[in-house]
């Protein structure tokens, strides 16, 4: 019974995860950078979602719309401010620049909001299901999130591969100069680019802060690496991969916790980490890029 | 861009050389005495960072009890001075940037530090500039290897002790879980003699969870394993933070065990939009409680309240508030003057304190201390009922 | 025979004339006790970030890859050289003797992870590398920080556990204790050995920036696959790298456990990776003076500018941010140096053409 709640903590986890990580896939993929910044963007929507509910007085639903537009336009002013610029420039400055970048939403977020952790509240009211004489419980966050991220996946792989938009950002993310010669706004898709992940973002911290219900400046660090290690297992650049990669990440950590040992877990993570790169660096979905001379 | 960076080493270098001078300038005031009417009391903890509001709250306090000694004339009319330091609750450069500052500033009497860690990176450095160490909330048992430190918080073994013998004398539980974190001084040094008392008592630990400062929002492993277990009480000696998650947690897995806790827990209840009927019924050891209703208590929370924009002090602000009216007690006993140099208070202080000295503070009745430098006082069990402390 | 001296050696010789001059300046303000216990108290840091930034500058600026794992080498080095002094300080009591020796035990044993994690990873390259020295960082955070270990008389006790669990006998010593770390080190550090520290890393670097191997390096750096089609073995020269890299390190994280009585895991996180490629970047990357300046200036200000402590994080934010903009983008940075140029024109009239003419 315990393997099975801890199972089902590790999915719940894990779509959290899916969800992340399809954003670093999305910019990774097409904009060829890791946002390191991406998962501070998860704790800017949490403290929106936060400052609409309770300060303001919003409903929830209301709230999280605020949250996903908020989220949207930090996603593209920091593009625009800050990776644009730096488009043709080394992956070694795009790089420091995204790590300044999260660092400068951590501290702002704290200027702002204070050290105080705030305590969320929940957003969801699915009910909850309880099997076995209420041994094993499956929250109504776990659902949400788990039906949450199977739409997600579901409906960005629809655009991606069926609308022009979407075949926009592939071509742009298989050949950026091929693209633009073929008559596509290279930056304007790169910014949809971030205006979906970042969107996503949003959605995934009104899940993580509602099933795990704190919020404070850090929030979203660990979160954002640790999907970035889902995103990197299940191929980056793939829809799918992330999908699979969080709920293999979440999975393993919860398990890991719960058998190995709890202050090892994190390590556990960043250990398959490293195995997967070792073994197979293009993750489980990704195919195999080309270098060009 | 060379010559950018060479303009920018220029200016680098003029800042560095300024800041030497600085520097220098600095050496020239610090000054081991003060004036005749003065002693100054440096404090050090954390006021930025994640620990900052226990911190703020040890310097609020310490604040409020030097302005109220002063406002009465101070003691055998010597006045005292604060000076409160930011080490970050860091345990190295930070800690020691910190106490070295208030050195500077003429720190006569040391008032700190917050947390163990950095109080750990200094004790020594105290020891050897043999300067009086009185910490509010330093808990762990090696802070007071020193002859110089005392502390005005229990040790933490004495805590997790007086726990285990709590919940078995008053048969609250048999099965017990514990959730600890295992990278904080505080809290594993706890759960380490809870552990070994429980044992001791006949209590039944069914399981031992453990979390650390980098995963501790997600407590599921944790609460499956207490439930599958059948615990019929968790003991958690950690921070109200994460104790108000575990709660949540608790609830939303449909797992209502009892739960105890220690002095971290106290403030729970302040937590921003914590629903506070998940706190129900919890019960915890702490030598302070805001709503507790004798009279000095409510004076103090009133005065804090007044002063700190309707703050709630916590364990923390009560500590720090007997700390210095402590120091202040000492130097009236001693009649120490302003003029005296630091390592000559430290010789009186640390004789008289655990010579017959005994104080009645917010945090306990008759506390006496040790020569090692561990206070004596009694723990007080609190419940928390209808959203409010109640003794037990 | 003999050269007209390089601008490579004249820079290296400016570089430690500086410091030996600083060296100097200290020593007479401590010997006449001119100095504040701050400035005292901040040398020994002051030489070890300076150390820790010229090593990872060789990372970043000379391989031209990014490592967030610098903080993980320097655990390395700080716990397995308090293990060694903590083990013999009973038996060798010279420090002198003593602290040498716990130097290089840290250096090597961070070499070695620094090779042992270099091997597999470093095929890996760009974004893939510096998340898997992350990676890497917090794994040694974590392992050290959930690591007993204890010893008697029937010798050393490991657990990943608890203290309990080791089993230790009554005359039993604990050495690591989890997550409170080590305890008890002997405060060998003084600032002399630092600074001497610090003049050796410089001249290592200076001088490896200017062999074959520091050439090699670079090219592999400005183009891969040029280096790479001219027989210049990648995985070699980035594993040489990458070991001086971690066994600086190291180095420094020793001197950083010797001066302090104690000592916690949890000090090296990601944060602390993070401040020493602050001071990389501001330093200039590739400038090996620039990280010693950047280190020197970012450890001691905000010290003294505690009243703005709050701001400090966003600050360093900024620096690498604009930093990164302004010398990477073509437009932005044209326009600096064009108006520098004319600045020093204004300012030096007639020697401003000679200067043109050797840019």
């Amino acid at each position: 019974m315990a393997f099975l709640d801890n199972l089902i903590n590790g999915i719940s986890l894990g779509s959290i995860y899916a969800v992340i990580a399809l954003g670093y896939t999305l910019v990774y993929g097409i904009a060829k950078m890791l946002n390191f910044a991406h998962g501070d963007v998860i704790m800017v929507g949490g403290y929106v979602v936060f400052t609409a509910m309770v300060d303001w007085g919003m409903n929830s639903w209301l709230s999280v719309g605020l949250a996903i537009v908020a989220c949207t336009v930090l996603g593209i002013t920091i593009e625009k401010v800050a990776y644009k610029p730096l488009r043709k420039a080394t992956s070694l400055s795009v790089l420091i620049t995204a790590i300044g970048m999260s660092y400068f939403l951590q501290n702002m977020a704290l200027l702002i909001f204070g050290e105080k952790p705030k305590t969320f509240t929940s957003v969801i009211n699915i009910p909850k299901i309880s099997l076995f004489d209420g041994k094993v419980v499956i929250k109504g966050e776990t659902t949400a999130a788990i039906i949450v991220s199977i739409v997600i996946v579901v409906c960005l792989s629809l655009f991606v591969n069926h609308t022009q938009k979407g075949r926009a950002m592939l071509a742009v993310s298989e050949d950026k100069d091929a693209a633009q010669l073929m008559g596509i706004n290279v930056n304007s898709t790169i910014s949809l680019t971030f205006a979906i992940g970042s969107g996503l973002a949003a959605v995934a911290g009104v899940l993580l802060c509602s099933s795990y219900p704190t919020l404070s400046n850090t929030t979203g660090a660990m979160p954002g690496i640790k999907a970035f290690v889902a995103a990197v297992f299940g191929g980056i650049g793939s829809i799918p991969g992330a999908m699979i990669g969080g709920i293999l990440i979440g999975v393993i950590e919860i398990l890991g916790r719960a058998y190995i040992s709890p202050q090892l877990s994190d390590a556990i993570v960043f250990a398959v980490l490293i195995l997967v790169l070792m073994i197979k660096p293009t993750g489980i979905l990704g195919k195999k890029i080309n270098e060009k001379v | 861009m060379k010559f950018a960076k060479k303009l920018m080493a220029l200016s680098l270098a003029a800042v560095m050389a300024g800041s030497c001078l600085t520097a220098c300038g600095d050496s020239s005031k610090s000054d081991e005495k003060g004036s005749e009417d003065t002693i100054v009391i440096g404090g050090s903890g954390p006021l930025t960072g994640g620990a900052a509001q226990y911190g703020v709250a040890v310097k609020n306090a310490a604040q409020l009890a030097v302005d109220e000694i002063n406002e009465a004339g101070g003691v055998n009319g010597v006045k005292f001075k604060l000076v409160f330091e930011d080490d970050e609750a860091d345990g190295g450069d930070k800690a020691v940037n910190a106490y070295n500052s208030l050195k500077d500033k003429g720190m006569q009497v040391m008032l700190g530090t917050v947390t163990t860690g950095s109080c750990l990176a200094i004790i020594d450095k105290t020891k050897s500039d043999n300067i009086f160490q009185l910490t509010p909330s330093a808990s762990a048992q090696d802070v007071i290897k020193n002859d110089n430190t005392f502390q005005v918080c229990f040790t933490d073994p004495n805590q997790g002790k007086a726990s285990a013998d709590y919940i078995a004398d008053n048969n609250i539980a048999k099965k017990i879980a514990i959730i600890y974190d295992s990278s904080d001084a505080y809290s594993s040094g706890i759960y380490n003699t809870f552990k070994t008392e429980a044992q001791e008592k006949g209590l039944d630990i069914v399981a031992e969870q453990s979390f650390t400062k980098d995963s501790k929002t997600d407590f599921s492993a944790q609460i499956s394993a207490a439930k599958s277990a059948e615990a019929e009480l968790i003991f958690l000696p950690i921070y109200y933070q994460e104790a108000s998650l575990i709660l949540a947690q608790c609830k939303s897995a449909d797992f209502a065990p009892k739960f105890f806790g220690c002095d971290g827990l106290d403030g729970i209840l302040s937590v921003d939009n914590f629903d506070k009927s998940l706190a129900e019924g919890v019960m915890l050891l702490t030598p302070f409680a805001a709503d507790a209703t004798d009279d000095d208590t409510q004076k103090f929370v009133k005065a804090y309240k007044e002063k700190y924009k309707d703050e709630t002090p916590n364990q923390f602000a009560a500590d720090a508030y007997d700390g210095v009216k402590i120091i202040a007690k000492l130097v009236e006993k001693e009649s120490i003057k302003g003029n005296m140099k630091a390592s000559e208070i430290c010789d009186k202080l640390k004789k008289a304190i655990s010579d017959g000295f005994s104080y009645d503070g917010l945090t306990g009745k008759g506390m006496t201390w040790s020569s090692e430098g561990a206070v004596s006082k009694n723990p007080k069990a609190v419940v928390i009922k209808d959203g409010n402390y109640a003794s037990l | 025979m003999k050269k007209k001296i390089s601008p490579m050696t004249r820079k290296s010789f400016v570089t430690y004339g500086l410091l030996l001059i600083v060296f100097i300046a200290v020593e007479i303000m401590m010997n006449t006790g001119n100095i504040s216990s701050m400035l005292k108290g901040l040398l020994v840091p002051v030489c070890v970030y300076s150390i820790l930034a010229v090593s990872l500058n060789l990372t970043v600026g000379i391989l031209g890859e990014l490592s967030l794992g610098q903080a993980g080498f320097m655990c390395i080095g700080a716990y397995s050289s308090a293990i060694f002094s903590n083990l013999v300080k009973d038996t060798i009591t010279q420090p002198l003797i003593r602290f040498p020796l716990a130097i290089i035990i840290g250096g090597i044993c961070a070499a070695l992870f620094g090779i042992l994690i270099g091997i597999p990873v470093l095929r890996l390259r760009g974004d893939y590398l510096a998340i898997v020295t992350l990676a890497f960082g917090e794994i040694i955070k974590n392992v050290f920080a959930a690591l007993y270990i204890g010893y008697d008389s029937t010798g050393l006790h490991f657990s990943l556990k608890s203290q309990g669990d080791l089993g230790l006998g009554a005359d039993g010593k604990m050495i690591i204790n989890g997550a409170l770390g080590i305890s008890g080190t002997p405060n060998d550090s003084t600032f002399e050995i630092a600074a001497a520290i610090l003049f050796i890393t410089l001249i290592i670097a200076y001088n490896f920036v200017n062999s074959r191997t520091g050439r090699a390096v670079m090219s592999i750096r400005d183009n891969r696959i040029a280096a790479e089609s001219v027989g210049i073995n990648i995985t070699k020269y980035k594993l040489i790298t990458f070991g001086l890299t971690a066994f600086l390190a190291g180095v420094a994280g020793v001197l950083y456990s010797h001066n302090f009585y104690s000592l916690q895991a949890s000090k090296f996180d990601y944060n602390m990776s993070i401040l020493v490629l602050v001071f990389v970047v501001l330093g200039g990357i590739g400038s090996i003076r620039g990280s010693v300046i950047a280190a020197v200036v970012l450890t001691m200000l905000p010290e003294y500018l505690r009243s703005i402590n709050n701001y400090r994080m966003l600050f360093y934010a900024v620096i690498l941010i604009v930093m990164m903009i302004c010398t990477s983008n073509a437009t932005i940075r044209n326009f600096f140096v064009h108006n520098f140029e004319k600045l020093k024109g204004l300012i030096f009239k007639n020697k401003s053409k000679t200067v043109k003419e050797a840019e």
